[in-house]
């Protein structure tokens, strides 16, 4: 064995820099690097480029460009968004609705905040992984002040119905943030149709480079600072630019919203080939989110009788990179928050498998995966007790 | 986050698979926590002339399996039963430290067959002496 070459299908995690993106930058490490608070000619090259980036990702969001900030990545967007929030309509009311499958960013956010006084509501969702707009309009009190619900998951690829959420957000006068980090390029998004006040973003999730996000504010939106100091930003967000960063951003979001149908139509042909094969394959399978509203590179996927880990592990040594949502490579003992909310038991959720596909695959790379992937789970099965405790043939009993 | 050793061992496991008629079997682990292993032992003249297992869970639950079969392999039930999981943890060349429960569960797995051996002989199943939970009680699935 060993691998001749990489097979990357973890778009989710993380994306390689796009070459066209990484020369746009080039510049504003090496010669245009004069900071954009500073007078002097070389400066003012670093305050355009970040006027342009910000004019690129307003477009591609449907949003005005003193709308975003510029920030590092999407969990200070997140952070901000919520933390800043919170603080700012404290005297409106304490209440915050999120749903249970939101990134850690959020999460943990709304923890914190439930430390310092605040009322979280975590709404559940259904085997898909779907947030039911009625169930939020229910969860709506005089003293809920944010709802934050994220536009597709991370882990399933569930796409939730944002328009709808934002509808009854707005109708109750509550702010509505989305954290769409996985959306970008995926999901054509305007913020003023679907009724969008706060949004999170971050670069290195369409092939930017990492340490670079955004967070669209609506103006009027009453939002307290998170990082206090310099004037940047507007007087919302202090620090030096990132210039290089930003210039990179705002190249790959231009790119990679300028032809979503079409990037996506070729991105679904690939998944949807890979998700057939497995399924046909491969006995004692699940498909983990929803068969259609799901991100067009997201594949998870359960077999059950058998870890993840063990197949991350066997997966890299023939050079496919994935992930997975077992308790056994996330330095927790519980598996997947996500899986777990689905209502998928915990046993299953061990045997969770995430490939997601993007711009680094081929069709060649699907073959591979499906010439591979059987072979693993097989191999793997044939030293589980519970797959002989079950039968080949019968049910699952685990 | 793997030695050479753990990976050697997971990817080459000895011992795979099961033993017709054992003498002894211990099944350790629950699915809900990730990880089941089970130990089958052939034992004559009270010395293990052959150790199998099968196991369910990750990496380093399956090397700690082969590993503790071979270790037993040929040793008296009585120096069988003195075989640590650090001792497993050490000859894999360490296991990260969120880990180490899946070499807890390797002992353990060995010392329920061993028991299961020794009841259906009619003796005394040999007592526990020392509970590994204390120290890694935030490693331990409470399920």
């Amino acid at each position: 064995m060993g691998a001749q070459r990489t097979i990357y299908m973890d778009h989710s995690a993380t994306t390689f820099v796009k070459p066209e993106v990484a020369n746009a930058m080039i510049p504003y490490f090496t010669e245009h690097f004069g900071n954009p608070s500073s007078i002097y000619s070389i400066a003012r090259e670093s305050k355009k480029a970040i006027d342009v980036a910000r004019v690129q990702t307003a477009k591609a969001l449907g949003a005005d460009p003193d709308e975003i900030y510029f920030t590092s990545g999407g969990s200070e967007s997140d952070n901000w968004a919520i933390k800043g929030v919170a603080f700012a309509n404290r005297k409106r009311g304490n209440h915050i609705i999120t749903s249970q499958i939101e990134h850690h960013a959020v999460l943990h956010t709304c923890q914190y905040l439930e430390k310092e006084g605040f009322e979280i509501t975590y709404l559940p969702v259904d085997q898909y992984g779907l947030v039911d707009p009625a169930v939020l309009e229910k969860a709506i009190t005089e003293k809920t002040i944010l709802i934050t619900i994220m536009y597709a998951n991370n882990e399933i690829g569930t796409i939730e119905p944002i328009a709808e959420l934002g509808a009854i957000a707005r109708k109750h006068k509550v702010y509505f943030h989305t954290d769409a980090v996985q959306a970008i390029g995926s999901i054509p998004i305007d913020v003023k149709a679907q009724n969008i006040d706060l949004l999170s973003l971050s670069a290195h999730k369409f092939y930017g480079p990492k340490g670079t996000g955004a967070l669209y504010i609506k103006k009027g939106v009453r939002i307290d600072n998170l990082i206090h100091g310099g004037g940047q930003e507007r007087r919302r967000r202090a620090g030096t630019e990132n210039i290089a960063g930003i210039v990179g951003l705002g190249k790959a979001i231009e790119m990679a919203t300028a032809d979503i149908p079409g990037h996506a139509a070729k991105i679904r042909a690939m998944r949807d080939r890979l998700i057939k094969g497995v399924l046909a394959t491969i006995s004692h399978t699940r498909l983990n989110g929803h068969p259609e509203k799901r991100l067009v590179g997201n594949f998870n996927v359960s077999f059950e009788f058998i870890e993840g880990e063990s197949m991350l592990l066997w997966l890299d040594d023939e050079g496919i990179c994935a992930s997975t949502g077992s308790a056994c490579t996330s330095g927790s003992l519980e598996p997947s928050h996500v899986l777990l909310a689905t209502g998928l038991p915990v046993e299953i959720s061990h045997g969770s498998l995430r490939l997601t596909l993007g711009d680094a695959n081929t069709e060649k790379d699907v073959d591979v995966v499906l010439e591979v992937l059987p072979k693993v789970v097989k191999k793997l099965r044939d030293m589980s007790p519970l797959f002989v405790k079950s039968g080949k043939e019968g049910g699952s009993n685990v | 986050m793997y030695s050479d050793k753990v990976m050697d061992h997971f990817k080459n496991p000895r011992n795979v698979g099961e033993i017709d008629n054992a003498d002894g079997i211990g099944e350790v682990g629950n699915p809900v926590c990730g990880d089941i292993m089970k130990i089958f032992l052939k034992i004559e003249n009270n010395v293990i002339t052959d150790a199998k297992f099968k196991t369910f869970g990750c990496g380093a639950a399956i090397a700690s399996s082969s590993m503790a079969t071979e270790l037993v392999r040929g040793k008296t039930l009585e120096e069988a039963w003195e075989v640590s999981n650090m001792a497993v943890a050490e000859a894999l060349e360490g296991l990260p430290p969120i880990k180490m429960h899946c070499s807890v569960l390797a002992e353990e797995g060995i010392h329920k067959a061993i028991n299961d051996y020794r009841v259906k002989k009619g003796l005394e199943p040999w007592v526990e002496k020392n509970l590994h939970s204390h120290e890694h009680e935030d490693m331990t699935c409470q399920h």
